[in-house]
């Protein structure tokens, strides 16, 4: 990224040249490397394989037919519900990081440093358990709300569709892309903020033109790690939403427990590996080019 | 004033209301529509997940020993692959970050359900070495990344101020390198535990039958519509989460932090 190779990049000492060295940092690195390639690339190349391969061990596309033939709802739903929880996600973090780099009032400052963090460790099958509770019928949201006023108690409805997966994942995720937001912005160059606030900018725009294209690459990095981590959340659809249509990880996880089904569960992986693959490139060409530069 | 109070409020009520709800539902005797709150309080189902030969305790301790297994296999493993990574010169250096960046930009389901299958026909499916060894595979990644962060952050003129003074490369890293990175490295073994504390899709596909973990047998309570059960076994899950994340700037510094998910 530009910009980043000026302060703070501590130039690592780098013992070069012999060969010996050479090889003594990959022994080192060897054990790591291996236990990725045997239990993370060797299966997803197998993916491929099982899904690709017919009876008779030759190539076919059946399973990729049956995959559309009973999940072409299911993948639309996915896609339509990982991308308005990313949005909503990038939205949040705005919003909070933006107040925490730019707010006026301390104290509130604090509050919100000390509020917006709490679900960021809470898992995810925690998380499904928490919602599935709290958007039932029966559930707080809608005891708030009609003790408010704000709706008739006939009126309450269950929000344990899309609605409740979204606010599942918006919840458990938001503070993550937060902090790796706030944490970006705190490390920007304070003189540019204040330069331009003297200069008689206000905050909104101080936010929109001066410290958001700063941070745009740690933003996109987040979005990206969290679209392709809800992407393969099994736990939450499977407990608020689990009857069709429903997520894609769902019916994977049904065709394998009920028709012990691999090669159309794969096929329904590698769908939704390329969901995911306009993403991970991205990710990956931005991730390699900043550690490939310090 | 009004309008910052009220999205704070507004806010507050959105993190901690599922909370409290949960909380709720783990003293709740006696609940149902539509009352608004338990019609009755106590602690039956508290006696009922603790008591000496309950399922939860027996889970409790199968999670917590899965995780320290984890632990023990991933820091072994990243720790002299975070120190390569961060201070040698690395042949095929672009290769190899890829392969590591790929578990985090990738979804993981295929990655599960194929191991799943290959561990069952070699029976580790329903081990703990298997669920371990899945764990681990996550794990691992995030804890070379960590671990990489945590050495690239130690000041380098100290190694080379010990390495002129002669010191042995080995003994540059046990005594200055090693002590000064020990924070991240401690934050990187919380991180992999929680990680498998809290780990459910692989344990999903792997652990059947015989492995049930606390998510596991939390998941199983919802399912079965006990809603106390998974409540008060998702309160024990909440307490490390939680514990972590009030801490975790202690151990990871921002500038580890930043580096983080890069």
């Amino acid at each position: 990224m530009r910009g980043s190779a000026g302060e703070g990049q501590r130039q690592h000492p780098v013992i070069t040249g012999k060969a010996s060295t050479r090889g003594a940092a990959f022994a080192l690195f060897a054990p790591a490397l291996a236990v990725v390639a045997l239990l993370f690339v060797a299966p997803l190349a197998m993916s491929v394989v099982v899904a690709f391969r017919g009876k008779d061990g030759g190539f076919t596309l059946e399973h990729f037919a049956k995959s559309f033939d009973f999940y072409t709802t299911d993948l639309l739903f996915t896609l339509a519900i990982v991308v308005a929880s990313t949005l909503l996600i990038g939205a949040v973090a705005i919003a909070i990081a933006g107040y925490l780099t730019l707010g006026g009032n301390p104290r509130t400052i604090a509050v919100l440093r000390w509020l917006y963090r709490w679900p960021l460790f809470i898992p995810f099958v925690v998380a499904g358990q928490l919602m599935r509770t709290f958007l039932a019928k029966n559930g707080m949201l809608n005891h708030v709300l009609i003790g408010s006023g704000l709706i008739e108690p006939l009126s309450a409805q269950s929000l344990l569709d899309w609605r409740g997966i979204v606010v599942a994942f918006v919840w458990k995720q938001a503070p993550f892309v937060t902090l790796l937001l706030a944490g970006a912005m705190a490390s920007l160059e304070p003189q540019h903020i204040e330069a331009a606030r003297n200069l008689g900018a206000r905050r909104m725009s101080v936010l929109i033109d001066i410290v958001l294209p700063q941070v745009r690459g740690t933003l996109l990095v987040g979005l990206v790690l969290s679209f392709v981590t809800m992407l393969s959340v099994l736990s939450v659809p499977l407990m608020i939403n689990p009857n069709s249509p429903t997520m894609v990880t769902v019916d994977v996880a049904y065709r394998i427990s009920t028709h012990g089904d691999y090669p159309v569960a794969n096929a329904l992986c590698l769908l939704s590996l390329a969901l995911a693959a306009i993403g991970a490139v991205f990710y990956l060409r931005h991730a390699a080019a900043r550690v490939e530069g310090g | 004033m009004l309008l910052r109070g009220a999205v704070l409020a507004l806010l507050a009520f959105a993190i901690f209301g599922p909370l409290l709800n949960l909380l709720l539902w783990a003293f709740a005797e006696r609940w149902y529509f539509p009352n608004k709150l338990p019609i009755e309080f106590g602690l039956t189902y508290w006696y009922r997940v603790f008591q000496p030969r309950g399922n939860a305790l027996a889970s409790l301790g199968t999670s917590v020993w899965i995780a320290l297994l984890t632990v023990a296999f991933s820091l072994a493993v990243a720790i002299p692959a975070g120190y390569a990574l961060a201070r040698l010169k690395l042949p095929w250096r672009g290769a190899i970050l890829l392969t590591f960046l790929l578990p985090q930009a990738v979804p993981n389901l295929p990655v599960y359900v194929n191991i799943a299958q290959v561990f069952y026909q070699i029976g580790l499916n329903g081990t703990i070495l298997g669920v371990v060894l899945v764990h681990a595979s996550h794990g691992l990644v995030l804890a070379v990344w960590i671990a990489s962060a945590a050495f690239a952050s130690v000041d380098a003129s100290l190694e080379e101020a010990s390495r002129n003074l002669g010191a042995s490369p080995w003994t540059c890293f046990r005594t200055v390198t090693l002590p000064l990175a020990t924070p991240g490295l401690i934050a990187s073994a919380i991180f992999v535990f929680l990680e498998s504390l809290d780990e459910f899709t692989g344990t999903y596909f792997v652990g059947v039958p015989d492995v049930t973990t606390l998510p596991l047998l939390m998941f199983n309570a919802t399912m079965g519509g006990n809603y106390q059960i998974s409540s008060i076994t998702a309160l024990l899950l909440l307490i490390p989460s939680i514990g972590f994340m009030l801490v975790v700037e202690r151990f990871l510094k921002a500038d580890v932090l930043a580096m983080v998910g890069r």
